[in-house]
């Protein structure tokens, strides 16, 4: 199915009709991936993820503490990133997955970082549990942290890394997401920065990406920019990639979740 | 009254450089080098530290200094600057090149990501400006080609702080890329003219 509408895609991007027309085929194609989106099975798939005992202690992640206390998944992802006091630190659902699986699990970080992106054959279980934990978020309004002070200097330095132009093609984040009705190709780029286009997407990541047949989390995201930004690579769940993470939260807060998304 | 508005942008940059040096210095912490994306790709150079801390809006007197700087690095060949369009058109559909998962070498010009070209083409960016029918308008003679050549090669010679990658001066494309290019844009049997 979803093999059947990239090749669609390409065939729509072929047709010899004007731009216009061509937009349409791709919102209609859009809609269409959408209807047949396979989010649910990494739901699922999520969900057996924190069920299931693992690690040196053989426990599994249900009492993990995404920020409303142990075990608590309604919501929590709507208030990511976060700042918490037990590691002192700003941290996003990742991050704050990793902190459970050695804490909790066991697990040495060097192993619960071996896969934090997966592939189409073989998908991490960040990206599974991602799907899971978000989506229990559905019609909660995104209200990431933006009160303590390091959530602030994150905030602020997220900012500074959205702005900062580096690297041998001089890009910043803004190089892309910085003008209204701007594209990449047929790729319409929000301006990360406007709440108005800001809160579309921060409603819909995690997202899966047809074009990738994979799950992707928000740190994948940032990620694969650096990687066209032509910039050396961000490392996971580093501050830099938190503090951009909650930048770009905090722009589209207010708007009701409703992700795990499609997307193109 | 205007000195005073020219000495208070000169003074804007470098209240803001502090806080530019910190987000390098965080770089250099939470970046590590992947493939030929090494740690030296980190440090800004001054044209860019500039332009993120002017928002991508220098004052113009600033502007045009950085630009008749960024002109100094343009090395234009000798002789007719005007390649095959053909070996163009693939250059600027490639997307490909300088990434930490691209092989040294082998960039494409990622034209069409940002840019209209050839009227085929429909699947093209809207970052920068239509190019269609560029050569219809200005010609293929000399300057024309010494124009195009200097622009492909480091676009900030003419507009500061412009989106567009250097493409010369920052090593991604050979001279005779740059003239391939040259004559997608400019030749008028080039399909960017039809």
């Amino acid at each position: 199915m979803i093999r059947a509408a990239v090749v669609f895609l390409a065939a729509v991007c072929a047709l010899p009709a004007g731009a216009q027309d061509a937009k349409k085929e791709i919102e209609r194609y859009q809609r269409m991936v959408s209807e047949g989106s396979p989010v649910e099975l990494f739901e699922i798939g999520g969900e057996e993820l924190w069920k299931k005992p693992a690690g040196p202690r053989n426990v599994s992640l249900e009492k993990c503490d995404l920020g409303l206390g142990p075990g608590v998944l309604k919501g929590a992802y709507a208030r990511l990133p976060r700042y918490f006091a037990d590691t002192d630190r700003v941290m996003d659902l990742e991050t704050r997955l990793v902190h459970c699986m050695t804490t909790l699990q066991g697990r040495s970080l060097q192993d619960a970082t071996r896969r934090v992106f997966g592939n189409e054959d073989r998908p991490s279980e960040l990206e599974y549990l991602s799907a899971y934990i978000a989506a229990q978020s559905r019609g909660v309004k995104m209200a990431p942290g933006t009160r303590h002070p390091k959530e602030q200097a994150a905030l602020e330095l997220g900012r500074a890394l959205f702005f900062h132009r580096a690297g041998p093609w001089d890009f910043s984040c803004a190089s892309c997401h910085g003008e209204p009705d701007r594209r990449i190709r047929m790729q319409e780029l929000p301006v990360l920065y406007e709440p108005r286009y800001a809160r579309a997407v921060v409603a819909t990541w995690p997202a899966y990406r047809v074009s990738n047949s994979q799950l992707k989390t928000m740190q994948w995201r940032l990620n694969d920019c650096y990687r066209q930004m032509r910039m050396p690579e961000p490392t996971f769940g580093s501050e830099a990639t938190v503090a951009l993470n909650l930048f770009l939260a905090a722009t589209g807060q207010g708007e009701p979740y409703r992700g795990p998304g499609t997307k193109r | 009254m205007s000195r005073l508005l020219l000495l208070l942008a000169l003074a804007a940059p470098i209240a803001f450089a502090d806080s530019e040096i910190q987000v390098e210095q965080v770089l250099k912490r939470d970046f590590h080098p992947r493939g030929q994306a090494g740690m030296d790709r980190i440090p800004q150079d001054g044209l860019q530290r500039v332009c993120t801390e002017a928002r991508d809006r220098p004052p113009q007197a600033l502007a045009r200094t950085l630009e008749a700087d960024q002109q100094k690095t343009l090395v234009i060949p000798e002789g007719s600057l005007m390649g095959d369009w053909k070996r163009g058109e693939r250059l600027a559909q490639s997307g490909q090149g300088m990434t930490w998962n691209d092989k040294p070498g082998n960039a494409g010009g990622s034209c069409y990501n940002c840019h209209e070209l050839s009227p085929k083409e429909l699947s093209f960016g809207t970052i920068g400006p239509s190019l269609r029918g560029f050569g219809r308008k200005r010609g293929s003679g000399a300057d024309a080609q010494r124009y195009v050549y200097s622009k492909i090669y480091n676009a900030k010679a003419f507009s500061a702080c412009s989106q567009m990658p250097r493409f010369g001066t920052s090593g991604t494309l050979t001279a005779e890329q740059i003239k391939d290019l040259v004559a997608l844009l400019l030749d008028p049997s080039s399909p960017v003219n039809q």
